[in-house]
């Protein structure tokens, strides 16, 4: 299983300067190939025939330059691409081969490979799922996030790892991230959304905030 | 030391060919695809619901009890909108939305998230110190406002429903749909007339 380089888990990290005054007249796509890119990125889930957690994870796993230089559809377009090597839709060094070529150089781009999809349908449209379970915590309970080093894709955010907060919404039941980026089951769980006290996360010192995040049942423990 | 990263448009354009050469992507399905997104799916929608809430109190009290079916009723469902959860702000509550592990947002109700909703500044520090980033966006809030943030770390898409400005009373809800912006429906604007 790949690991996350982590360089996506953000919150609460340092060092990445002022926060951009927002512009009104903001272009969607502020150059043609961010809209192509894009494109050929919600195309590459279903091309590859993975999901919406395998994309995410394709993008956890880049380093910074993939993550970061290339800007924001930068990044999806390296996942699409991690995507499709993958499940051997294009072999490695053939984007470079015909980037190349389009250069004018005459690069030899490698044959298509055969293609090796996973073995994985969902269960259903979309990522919310009926359980027969009844949810394990309810609005008001006292929960702690688990720490654990992911073995794979996660959406549990290291900056509330081992922290104490109270349940304030039951949310729908979804498919674990954990498991279904990896084709390894739905694992559908309830999902709650759940309050921290800025001061627990960040010490006494911190700015006084809520800070309110989902996550999945696996995720959480009853508090100590 | 030389760099010898395949440029970005580069490496975008070789994909395409390579994908609509083989028959496995059709150029006119990204154009489609893109088209919605740059036309038809946008802060408009969002604008649009919050109107409605603030001139309607049936409607109000349906969108902050499920905002999936009240999003719904004026149309707006789709990609990124299966579960949504409205967030109302009032003069003691400002609510605001981040996505610190990518950039999940409501796509439904604001189209495509704009650039300072996806860099690392909003999405590390928002959870960390969200006065002082949102004093750098220029919304400075009272010390008695309570601030609450909002990770959006699962498949729930949150919305912001912005307090209605003063002095709006006798406005009608399409004079109203004008003057509310996509900042504020995230929480790093308030709505002003």
């Amino acid at each position: 299983m790949d690991k996350a380089t982590g360089i996506h888990d953000m919150g609460g990290t340092e060092g990445w300067g002022p926060a951009p005054v927002p512009r009104p007249d903001e272009p969607v796509f502020a150059e043609r190939w961010q809209a192509r890119a894009f494109a050929l990125a919600l195309l590459s889930m279903r091309l590859s025939g993975t999901n919406l957690n395998a994309f995410r994870h394709a993008m956890n796993r880049l380093d910074r330059r993939d993550y970061l230089d290339d800007g924001y559809y930068g990044r999806w377009l390296h996942g699409a691409e991690n995507l499709l090597l993958d499940s051997s839709i294009i072999a490695p060094g053939t984007v470079e081969a015909r980037a190349a070529n389009l250069s004018g150089a005459s690069a030899e781009e490698p044959a298509p490979p055969e293609p090796n999809r996973p073995d994985y349908a969902p269960a259903a449209a979309g990522s919310l799922r009926e359980v027969s379970s009844e949810p394990r915590f309810a609005v008001g309970s006292a929960v702690r996030a688990r720490t654990f080093d992911p073995p794979g894709h996660t959406r549990l955010p290291r900056y509330v790892m081992g922290h104490t907060g109270a349940v304030v919404i039951v949310q729908p039941a979804q498919v674990l991230p954990d498991t279904n980026a990896h084709f390894q089951g739905e694992n559908p769980q309830w999902v709650y959304t759940v309050r921290f006290a800025s001061a627990e996360l960040f010490g006494p010192a911190a700015e006084p905030f809520a800070l309110n995040v989902d996550l999945c049942e696996d995720y959480l423990e009853e508090a100590p | 030391m030389t760099d010898e990263r395949v440029p970005i448009e580069l490496r975008v354009e070789a994909l395409e060919q390579l994908l609509v050469e083989r028959g496995l992507v059709d150029s006119a399905v990204m154009d489609k695809y893109i088209a919605m997104y740059e036309t038809d799916v946008g802060p408009l929608n969002g604008a649009r619901v919050v109107a409605r809430a603030w001139t309607d109190p049936g409607y109000r009290d349906r969108l902050l009890a499920d905002g999936t079916a009240a999003a719904a009723e004026l149309g707006y469902k789709g990609p990124q909108g299966e579960h949504i959860v409205v967030l109302e702000n009032t003069p003691d509550v400002h609510n605001v939305v981040v996505c610190t592990l990518c950039s999940c947002y409501p796509w439904p109700l604001l189209g495509l998230p704009p650039s300072w909703y996806k860099d690392p500044a909003y999405r590390s520090r928002m959870v960390r110190e969200p006065r002082v980033v949102l004093a750098e966006m220029g919304l400075r809030l009272p010390d008695d406002v309570e601030i609450r943030v909002w990770d959006s770390s699962s498949e729930v898409r949150y919305f912001v429903l912005p307090t209605r400005p003063d002095g709006t009373e006798g406005l009608s809800e399409e004079q109203l749909v004008p003057l509310v912006t996509r900042d504020a429906m995230v929480g790093v604007a308030q709505v002003t007339t």
